[in-house]
């Protein structure tokens, strides 16, 4: 996706189903328009009227005249949204250092650096949620001031946060025009129908199969996603900021979020990606801003340099990636099984086996019932069926903390809301699964072996604070997941299970989190790993449980196993089960 | 890759059933909840299911239900208010100042009245919404202020209002076949308030803030003024209630009202309304608030003690709130 290619092919330029209309022969890139003014004056009429159709699509500016959509073609390439010398500190923080940003017409401009880099704050400039201490924004080159996510929306410029901002108990319609509804005489009276209208046109324009009349906390994660993106749209945006987009999309699901935003771009609008990903951004770019420590670093044409040279930016020095790990003796002692797990909702007839010194990745779409197993076997849901024998003993596991008597320890995939006390210090998060063991006979805590015990950790774990006396909250992702994992160590626990262990988490942290996975298994410890992430399963995981519609398809060895292996898998229930409908 | 989102659409939509499903058997269980109390209290006494006594069930009804009806859309928001029961007698007691010491008509009077009730519900937005207080310590207090207030305006004694024209029928009178009118006046301020809720931006603002407050606010929506205008609908609502009080005994009682706010709290509950806010069913309240007054008023015709009419409500207010717990189920149960 080239700014080439995409201004001469009609699918970023025209709403899809309208393809027919005029062929690659009647389409004139900007590029060719510069150098033949004629065959720009003939094709000038077919091309307003397929840009009044790519207004609309886009929204753009609705009501544009046919002078400004004669300018259009000229526009790709021309700045959209820039930032000027932004400046942004926080409380003991200078977030944003003088950074110059340039989002162009028709690009795909991917913003990526390690956290704590600034590109949240940035984003959060470019989206008017935070005012700049120093330094502008300009909109189509014209200063323009943000007091507000609201006056950014109606300037075009649209945020889709990583965190959904959705109301579950709206439905679908509800949602995208909260605020806009639709309505009989002054705005005070619901006009339902013509909501549910226009939200049924919005979602056929984005192809994407979801019912407007259906409550969105009823849909799966992807799903909201497309909420969120069909929400943005609507607002007839320009400029498209997404923060993560695909942290809780599985590789299917990408592709559908990438044909949005391929549809998306033309040579008026833009979109900003944020990412840590680095296939993604690969694929997805048009250019790429490097940000380090606040400040920007590199800009650069995402054809013209490698991944490696990116992450080489991010981090300022090389990260060797070795996509698979060692093959290691293979253990015989079995210490965790499961047989026949299921659960009420989802997962049926879960059967496993985990050894001693092995990592067991646990692969599949997002909703396959991955977390759900980790969650049903430690406890935090109930199961229906099955059982866990650990060490060659059938335990009886009703909550977390059985599951932690027995060894077992569950590291959430969401770290905020399970896996720490955000306001506590390290020690005390350190300590907490351990209270028990560090109180004196009174029951009061013994502040200094809880110090020791962090300190240890803090050391062995390599976690990044200048104390532990620090709090949680103070800590970046990466190390944030270290205090979660020596909470657990702490505690002894032989097994323990890893959901996303590297969500938001940059990439140097994350070879971090990888080479702490290994040391683990080299001490005996037995691993679960559950990811999204195709590479991060391949590069860690032993053996490979593929989930599907919460069945374990296939347990594969890392030497067997490909990408296109595990997404057969993967997608096998998916797919068979819409084959057998049509 | 079209084959597989469809699958999951597919599965959304038996979601999406299976939650529609869940909330129909709902609203059954608080229709049959009052059909089988109906019967038991019928089969027990025979006095239950006599005119007048229905007739004086609905008339309790009236004043319970109607401030539950605003506490409704409070609720609705995720927030409560304790205002309801005192704030009604504080409504009550100006209701007569106006009409007896002032000797306002009734036209200006009663609508005054009903403007306090507003005035309280201002207070308490202006406490929650701006000035950020917790809605249960702010209304708690509140509540104390109008039980206060209710007692310096009326000198601590009743206000009686036989004097006055005309009153007494806003209640009692039949204005519709004989129905009294303060069954008749429900049964309007419901159409109205589900009318309010489904199909007005007030109550579409409402669930929005109760489901995600951060999100409607991201949205652009001005949530401070929303959550005003709500507990201002509450308020008149309970100044509603207070002026149908007050024509009902024919007087204005400083001292009722305590309590009151539990029998409203109950019925919206009961009715279906989550307390975690994002959830809100009128009908529902309306039934919530019969079930309330039925079960009242059979205990009292089968001459149960008050003591234990209180500990049944109760009992039956935990139900319901138990209830709330295990519907919301799994989905949100951290």
């Amino acid at each position: 996706m080239r700014v080439t290619s995409k201004t001469v092919t009609p699918t970023g330029l025209a709403p899809r189903g309208r393809h027919s209309r005029f062929t690659e022969d009647h389409w004139e890139s900007p590029c060719a328009a510069e150098h033949n003014e004629s065959s720009r004056r003939t094709s000038s009429r077919l091309v307003r009227a397929e840009w009044h159709e790519t207004f609309r699509f886009t929204g753009t500016v609705a009501d544009t005249t046919a002078a400004v959509a004669n300018e259009a073609l000229g526009w790709a390439g021309q700045p959209l949204l820039s930032a000027h010398g932004v400046s942004k500190s926080f409380p003991g923080v200078k977030a944003l250092d003088g950074v110059d940003f340039e989002l162009r017409g028709g690009e795909v401009h991917a913003l990526v650096g390690e956290n704590g880099a600034g590109k949240s704050t940035l984003m959060k400039v470019l989206g008017g949620v935070y005012q700049p201490d120093g330094g502008h924004i300009e909109l189509d080159s014209q200063r323009i001031e943000l007091h507000g996510t609201l006056e950014a929306q109606q300037h075009g410029i649209s945020v889709i946060h990583q965190e959904f901002f959705l109301m579950p108990h709206l439905t679908v319609a509800q949602n995208i025009f909260v605020g806009r509804e639709p309505s009989y005489g002054p705005h005070f009276l619901l006009d339902e129908r013509q909501l549910n209208r226009k939200a049924e046109e919005l979602i056929a324009r984005l192809q994407v199969p979801i019912d407007p009349r259906v409550q969105v906390g009823d849909l799966t994660v992807a799903a909201q996603q497309m909420v969120e993106i069909a929400k943005a749209l609507s607002f007839e945006s320009r400029v498209l900021i997404m923060d993560e987009p695909t942290a809780a999309l599985t590789d299917t699901e990408v592709d559908t979020l990438f044909r949005l935003i391929a549809d998306f771009v033309t040579p008026v609008t833009g979109v900003v990606y944020v990412s840590h990903r680095m296939e993604e951004i690969s694929r997805i770019s048009d250019r790429i801003t490097v940000m380090r420590d606040g400040e920007h670093v590199a800009t650069r044409e995402a054809a013209e340099i490698t991944i490696p040279e990116v992450i080489q930016l991010m981090v300022g020095r090389e990260v060797i990636s070795d996509v698979r790990p060692e093959p290691r003796e293979e253990s015989n002692e079995v210490v965790l099984e499961v047989k026949g797990l299921s659960t009420a909702s989802l997962v049926k007839d879960v059967s496993f086996t985990l050894r001693r010194g092995e990592v067991l990745g646990f692969a599949g779409l997002m909703g396959a019932g991955r977390t759900e197993v980790a969650r049903a076997i430690v406890g935090a849901d109930p199961r229906s069926a099955g059982r866990v024998v650990v060490n060659g003993d059938e335990v009886t596991i009703r909550n977390p903390a059985d599951a932690v008597r027995h060894g077992i320890g569950y590291l959430s995939e969401d770290r905020r809301k399970y896996g720490l006390i955000l306001d506590h210090t390290i020690t005390a998060n350190i300590a907490l699964a351990s209270v028990d063991r560090l109180t004196n006979r009174f029951g009061f805590v013994r502040e200094r072996p809880a110090k020791a015990m962090a300190e240890k950790y803090r050391v062995a774990l390599r976690i990044k604070t200048p104390s532990i006396t620090q709090r949680a909250k103070n800590l970046s992702g990466g190390n944030q997941q270290k205090v979660v994992l020596a909470k657990w160590l702490a505690r002894d626990c032989e097994i323990l299970i890893f959901d996303e262990p590297t969500r938001g988490i940059d990439v140097g942290a994350k070879d971090e989190i990888y080479r702490l996975l290994k040391e683990l298994t080299a001490a005996g410890k037995a691993l679960i790993v559950i990811s999204s992430e195709m590479e991060e399963i391949l590069r860690v995981a032993d053996r490979i449980a593929v989930m599907c519609d919460g069945r374990l398809v296939e347990t594969i060895a890392n030497a067997g196993a490909t990408r296109e292996k595990i997404m057969e898998c993967a997608t096998q229930f998916a797919v068979t089960a819409t084959q057998g409908e049509s | 890759m079209t084959a597989i989102a469809l699958t999951r659409v597919d599965s959304d939509r038996v979601l999406a059933l299976r939650s529609h499903a869940r909330q129909s058997v709902q609203q059954l269980l608080v229709f049959a909840t009052l059909a089988v109390l109906l019967l038991v209290f019928s089969f027990a006494s025979p006095y239950f299911m006599t005119f007048s006594n229905v007739s004086s069930l609905l008339m309790a009804t009236a004043v319970t239900g109607i401030q539950a009806l605003g506490l409704t859309f409070v609720i609705a928001t995720g927030g409560i208010d304790l205002t309801p029961g005192l704030g009604m007698a504080l409504c009550s007691v100006l209701t007569g100042v106006f009409l007896v010491t002032f000797g306002l008509p009734i036209w200006l009077g009663v609508p005054l009245g009903i403007l306090i009730g507003t005035l309280i519900g201002f207070v308490n937005g202006l406490l929650i919404a701006r000035l950020r207080m917790q809605p249960m310590i702010a209304t708690l207090a509140m509540m104390l202020v109008c039980q206060g207030l209710a007692l310096v305006f009326s000198g601590a004694s009743p206000i009686y209002l036989s004097e006055i024209q005309g009153f007494e029928a806003i209640a009692r009178g039949t204005l519709v076949f004989s129905i009294p009118n303060a069954v008749t006046i429900f049964f309007v301020a419901a159409i109205i308030a589900a009318v309010l809720l489904n199909k007005s931006i007030l109550g579409r603002y409402a669930i929005s803030m109760g489901s995600n407050e951060a999100a409607t606010r991201i949205s652009g929506i001005d949530v401070r003024k929303w959550k005003i205008l709500v507990y201002m609908l509450a308020g008149t609502f309970t100044g509603l209630s207070g002026v149908v009080m007050a024509a009902r005994l024919n007087s204005a009682q400083p001292a009722t009202g305590a309590g009151y706010e539990m029998y409203a709290i109950a019925a919206v509950v009961i009715g279906g309304t989550s307390l975690r806010g994002g959830r809100a069913n009128i009908l529902g309240t309306v039934v919530g608030a019969l079930i309330i007054s039925t079960i009242n008023n059979g205990l009292q015709i089968l001459s149960i003690p008050d003591q234990f009419q209180k500990v049944v409500l109760g009992v039956v207010v935990l139900v319901a709130v138990f209830i709330d717990i295990a519907r919301r189920g799994k989905a949100d149960h951290d």
